[in-house]
């Protein structure tokens, strides 16, 4: 009786009431998945005083985090630049000098895309496979078993991602710049008919280096917020091979989207805040 | 083998929604013994194990360990406390990331820092003593279902505990590893002289392995004994319960003859 009033009674809201029912159970639903990571986070913190003792940890994480997405940074990064170049110089046109093209994508790649994107790639990537480490970990009681031997699975398990990904995400970036750059250059070059000497010569016009580290700080902010979020939707797996699944999806909606929140809020920090007033 | 309770569980009780599990499970556990749970698949034996060790909180009632009630621990007394407890988890729950080796050995290197040659050298000799000495190399999924749950009992036993929970431990394996696992059980008892809680709905490995014998029926206790007096009683929770592993379902698991030594059949 119950389960049929239920089923009837969802299916009296039309197409309208049902979709903002499903966004706002998924806006909650992240809600309560920051609340989650919020408090990981904090006790993630707490562990690093035993830092030393997972050096060992970290590295390995390191290794999976960073050099496993290089080449997919790699490629992704590449054509950005390619694209950047020939957007520019689509919409500068005749209106501006080509010697701004170089400092058009040298901006937009270092402050902007450079940071985003490869947070945005890599966050798919590495949330997902620690939800779904941490996930079959859970349903398989593994996380249990750490629990009964007295190893807190956050300090073995949650806080050595975290940091991986905090040194890691800025070192991809600096990659993705350069790669991003180069292949602006390149394009340029070849077929937009920007001289080398014209291209460096305004990126070296405008060269501020609040623009690289202001980016940098984002793609750090934006590691742990991967990490976290991939380990957050891990532990509170259940139910099963369904439930990792699930787990995997949720970790990179969360990642992406907090991606792209904060990176407004880190823009309207840095560049207009911080760096705006200079 | 008369000595002080160890374990000491009042009026335990858990829900999880409408579901109630455990409905005031009282049980006492002496120091050196080895107590059996016996119950029907779903009756909440792992989730009893599991409040044991702090693993769940319970919604009422109270489990004194040592004389310190273990549901107002804080993370630290928690861990202090687990350091001291061994648990065979009922699907082994071996850490699938490391080899055999490194599952056994994880608890001496987090715990004591143990490395290098002393360490190779421990964890070898805890996997001789479930039969299974030069298998650190290879992978848990390499391994077969008994062999998981030996290498788990060789992790529960790494820091040498007082007191072994053991969650069914035979379970899904053929006789002949059964009986092996039982005889595990009885020698490892033997050699570490830990107190040891057995979980399961085997009445043969109950009658083999127990001191004293426990029966959960509709989440409370319903007898607790020896096993003498398991055979004996004319508790009608035991009676059922005996009678429906001597006259199995179809499809379920044959009742295992050896028993009858205990008169049971
Ligand atoms: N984490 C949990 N969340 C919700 N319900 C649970 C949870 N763990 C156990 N239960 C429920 O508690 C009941 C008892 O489960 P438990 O695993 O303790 O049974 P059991 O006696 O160990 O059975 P078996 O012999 O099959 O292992 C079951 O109805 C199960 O659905
Ligand atoms: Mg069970």
């Amino acid at each position: 009786m119950t389960s049929s009033s239920v089923t009837s009674r969802r299916n009296q809201g039309g197409f309208g009431s049902g979709l903002l029912r499903t966004f706002g159970g998924g806006a909650l639903d992240l809600v309560t998945e920051v609340g989650a990571a919020g408090l990981l986070l904090w006790r993630a913190f707490l562990s690093l005083r035993k830092l030393g003792r997972s050096f060992h940890l970290i590295v390995v994480q390191m290794r999976r985090i960073g050099v496993e997405s290089l080449p997919l940074v790699m490629i992704t990064s590449i054509f950005t630049g390619a694209v950047t170049a020939v957007q520019a110089a689509y919409q500068l046109k005749e209106f501006v000098p080509k010697i701004y093209l170089g400092v058009a994508i040298y901006k937009s790649v270092s402050i902007e895309l450079g940071p985003v994107l490869t947070a945005l790639v890599v966050g798919g990537r590495v949330s997902a496979s620690i939800a779904a480490e941490l996930g079959t970990m859970r349903v398989t009681e593994q996380i249990d078993a750490m629990d009964a031997m007295a190893i807190d699975p956050v300090r073995y398990l949650v806080m050595p991602r975290v940091v991986a990904a905090l040194i890691m995400l800025p070192v991809l970036t600096i990659f993705a710049d350069v790669l991003a750059i180069s292949g602006g250059f390149i394009v340029s070059n070849l077929s937009l008919d920007v001289s080398a000497k014209t291209f460096v010569e305004g990126m070296k016009l405008f060269f501020f280096p609040h623009d690289v580290l202001g980016g940098l700080f984002k793609a750090f902010v934006f590691g742990g917020i991967i990490a976290i979020m991939g380990c957050t939707a891990g532990l509170r797996t259940h139910g099963g091979a369904v439930g990792v699944g699930r787990a995997a999806t949720r970790a990179v909606v969360a990642s992406c989207v907090l991606i792209l929140i904060g990176d407004y809020v880190l823009a309207t920090l840095l560049f207009k805040v911080i760096f705006g007033e200079a | 083998m008369t000595g002080r309770a160890i374990i000491d569980i009042r009026g335990l009780f858990k829900a999880f929604g409408d579901n109630e599990v455990l409905r005031g499970v009282d049980l006492a556990v002496r120091d050196g013994e080895t107590m059996v749970v016996l119950g029907p698949s779903g009756c909440g034996k792992s989730v009893l194990l599991k409040h044991i060790i702090g693993l769940m909180k319970p919604d009422g009632g109270s489990i004194v360990v040592e004389g310190r009630e273990v549901t107002g621990l804080d993370r630290g007394e928690l861990n202090e406390l687990r350091m001291r407890f061994g648990m065979v988890f009922q699907g082994a729950a071996l850490f699938d990331s490391m080899t055999v080796g490194a599952n056994v050995g994880l608890p001496l290197v987090e715990h004591h820092r143990t490395g290098g040659s002393e360490l190779d050298r421990l964890v070898e000799e805890k996997l001789e003593m479930v039969g299974l000495a030069g298998t650190a190399h290879l992978w848990p999924s390499e391994l077969s279902g008994g062999m998981k749950k030996r290498v788990a009992l060789a992790r529960a036993i790494a820091l040498d505990p007082d007191v072994i929970l053991y969650d069914e431990p035979t379970t899904g394996l053929d006789p002949v590893m059964a009986e092996q696992i039982n005889e595990l059980i009885r020698s490892t008892q033997g050699k570490l002289n830990a107190t040891s809680i057995v979980v399961t709905h085997d009445l043969h490995s109950a009658c083999f392995t127990g001191d004293r014998v426990a029966l959960m029926d509709e989440g409370r206790i319903a007898f607790e004994g020896t096993t003498d007096e398991l055979t004996k009683t004319e508790n009608e929770a035991v009676r059922t319960f005996i009678a429906r592993g001597r006259r199995p379902l179809p499809g379920e698991r044959e009742a295992d003859p050896s028993c009858d030594r205990y008169g049971l059949f």
